[in-house]
């Protein structure tokens, strides 16, 4: 029934969720503290454990032969639906956490519409994944606190990272056509609502550290929703792809 | 075994006789199996001697990361990166926990990892082994923590409480890690292709002596071995540990369907253990030394995690302090 606009905005959630968790990865080892590699493989966790649920939904309704796996590691970056956000490169730790924060706030937003979805299986997976991302929010949104408001270089270095990211959260208050049809049928969350709810708890953390919020961002040809991702998709999923594309008949 | 070639600083093994009251009183709880606690008065040998197994011990966990991290972002199913994942953070946090014991003895986190980034320090020479394809890291969890495990089931019952209990709880994980780390190799042994089962013979046979070798030298090259076993900080010896480790891994191996690069490894009926292969051993006191595969990138890389984050603690430090003073004010 809703097929066609459903499998798309599966995989604007899970592939959002996996390319994030990805980034993630990169910071193994490589963290400013030992409590900070926790932090940051813990959430990486979640958020690739939530990208399962959401590309095995989307493989049963696809029911091509495709599992997740295969939506996951054999799919170009043209077929990738994620939020261009979360495919920025880690930068610094600053640039890490504010991106980490306004992918937070957007998806807790849209978990919590989701929590309420009339479509069971989407509810479920949502309300799982709204517990751990309660407390992802709470980590970034304290983060972007002691680095915008701790020392003068931490905060330079936050005010540098929100105008380097800040062009992309166009997509976080945006929706495509089947998106609004999902959310009218009452299966996806209301954009409006989740743009609306994303504002309001960005401009919060950043008002608590007088970190000025940038004008809403416009749209410009990028967009992830329809693969047009910027160039650092396909290096990311190049590496995270090289061993299936490599041995296509391997059992791992 | 993840600490290796701990100094005691003792020549020879006193007996009760020559000992001070303080020193007999000590040494009579340990002969009587009662746990050494914080506060408790101990020989200022033995307290650095824990400071130094536990803190390398500690500092193996968290380089023991990196061999892992490098496969972290190419791990080949969403299943296996989720697996792969939670033990890297499994490895931080008992991180977090071996430091945590180690400063129960006065000794102080950051000091020590200093100590670990100026090469002063030593880690397990098994993560100065480079992790160059996806079974080395079912090798790793099968091969490395499986040695882990054969010393650290021992060191539940070692003499120093906080360091016993870390183990107790380390063990439960780690046992985890090493069967999902043998169900990958099976896995791919079983249901993969020739290439996945040439990838895991590959994997073993670069790892297989190097994981024989965190059991630390042998019994007669291992000169602090009887001073630790004395204060019990040490249950088994070197060598006992290796036998155990190779009895109960050759079974093991064999079940993969996969042969160790030992051509004397082989069963003694008369003595009811597995012969083998003498190790490397200028290969072993090389790594140990800092001139492994791997030494420089692995202390290079989390210097400079800790130096490039400095700003990040200051500021949180930082904003702390703020935040305190407003909640004063």
């Amino acid at each position: 029934m809703h097929k066609e606009a459903l499998v798309p905005y599966l995989l604007l959630l899970g592939d959002s969720a996996l390319v994030q968790g990805q980034r993630l990865c990169e910071w193994c080892g490589r963290a400013p503290a030992i409590e900070e590699e926790l932090a940051l493989m813990n959430v990486g966790l979640d958020l690739v454990g939530q990208a399962r649920n959401w590309l095995e939904y989307a493989a049963e309704l696809l029911d091509d032969g495709r599992d997740a796996d295969a939506l996951a590691f054999r799919r170009d970056e043209r077929a990738y639906r994620n939020l261009l956000l979360v495919e920025q490169p880690n930068g610094d730790f600053a640039v890490t956490m504010a991106k980490q924060f306004l992918y937070d706030a957007w998806h807790f937003a849209v978990l919590q519409g989701l929590a309420e979805s009339a479509d069971a299986r989407i509810a479920g997976i949502a309300a799982k994944a709204l517990k751990e991302v309660t407390y992802h929010l709470r980590r970034s949104g304290e983060w972007v606190q002691r680095l915008g408001g701790g020392t003068e270089e931490s905060r330079q270095r936050m005010l540098a990272a929100i105008p380097a990211l800040w062009r992309f959260t166009v997509e976080l208050s945006a929706a495509s056509d089947h998106e609004v049809r999902l959310a009218n049928a009452g299966i996806a969350a209301d954009p409006v609502a989740v743009g609306a709810a994303w504002l309001k708890q960005v401009a919060a953390i950043f008002a608590s550290v007088e970190l000025p919020l940038p004008k809403a961002a416009s749209h410009f040809y990028l967009d992830g929703r329809k693969g047009l991702h910027t160039e650092h998709l396909g290096l990311l999923l190049a590496e995270m792809q090289f061993l299936p594309r490599a041995y296509p008949d391997a059992t791992w | 075994m993840y600490a290796q070639l701990v100094e005691t600083g003792v020549k020879r093994i006193k007996s009760l006789e020559e000992m001070s009251p303080e020193e007999r009183n000590f040494q009579e709880k340990i002969d009587a199996e009662i746990k050494i606690e914080a506060k408790n008065w101990m020989p200022e040998a033995y307290r650095q001697t824990l400071i130094r197994q536990i803190s390398q011990h500690a500092h193996s966990e968290i380089v023991g990361m990196l061999p892992e991290g490098n496969w972290v972002t190419r791990a080949p199913s969403l299943k296996r990166k989720l697996q792969l994942m939670a033990k890297i953070q499994d490895e931080a946090g008992h991180g977090l926990y071996l430091y945590s014991a180690m400063e129960t003895l006065g000794a102080d986190r950051d000091e020590e990892i200093a100590k670990l980034h100026s090469g002063k320090a030593k880690y397990s020479s098994i993560f100065n082994y480079p992790t160059l394809s996806w079974a080395d890291m079912g090798a790793v969890g099968w091969l490395v923590d499986g040695a882990a495990i054969v010393n650290q089931v021992v060191l539940q019952r070692t003499s120093y409480g906080p360091y016993s209990r870390a183990m107790i709880r380390i063990c439960k994980e780690e046992s985890f890690h090493q069967r999902q780390g043998y169900e990958m190799l099976l896995t791919m042994m079983r249901q993969g292709t020739q290439a996945q089962r040439e990838m895991v013979q590959d994997a073993i046979n670069r790892l297989w002596w190097p994981a024989l070798m965190m059991f630390g030298p042998s019994d007669e090259h291992s000169p602090n071995s009887a001073q630790s076993m004395a204060w019990k900080i040490k249950r088994q010896t070197n060598d006992e540990l290796r036998q155990r480790f190779i009895d109960q891994t050759v079974p093991q191996l064999e079940l993969l369907g996969c042969t160790a690069p030992d051509p004397a490894l082989k069963w003694n009926a008369e003595r009811g253990h597995y012969d083998f292969g003498e190790i490397q051993w200028d290969e072993f006191y090389e790594v140990i030394k800092g001139n492994g595969p791997c030494n420089q990138e692995r202390v290079a890389t989390r210097r400079n995690a800790i130096e490039s984050g400095a700003w990040v603690r200051e500021a949180a430090v930082a904003y702390a302090r703020k935040q305190q003073n407003k909640n004063a004010a």
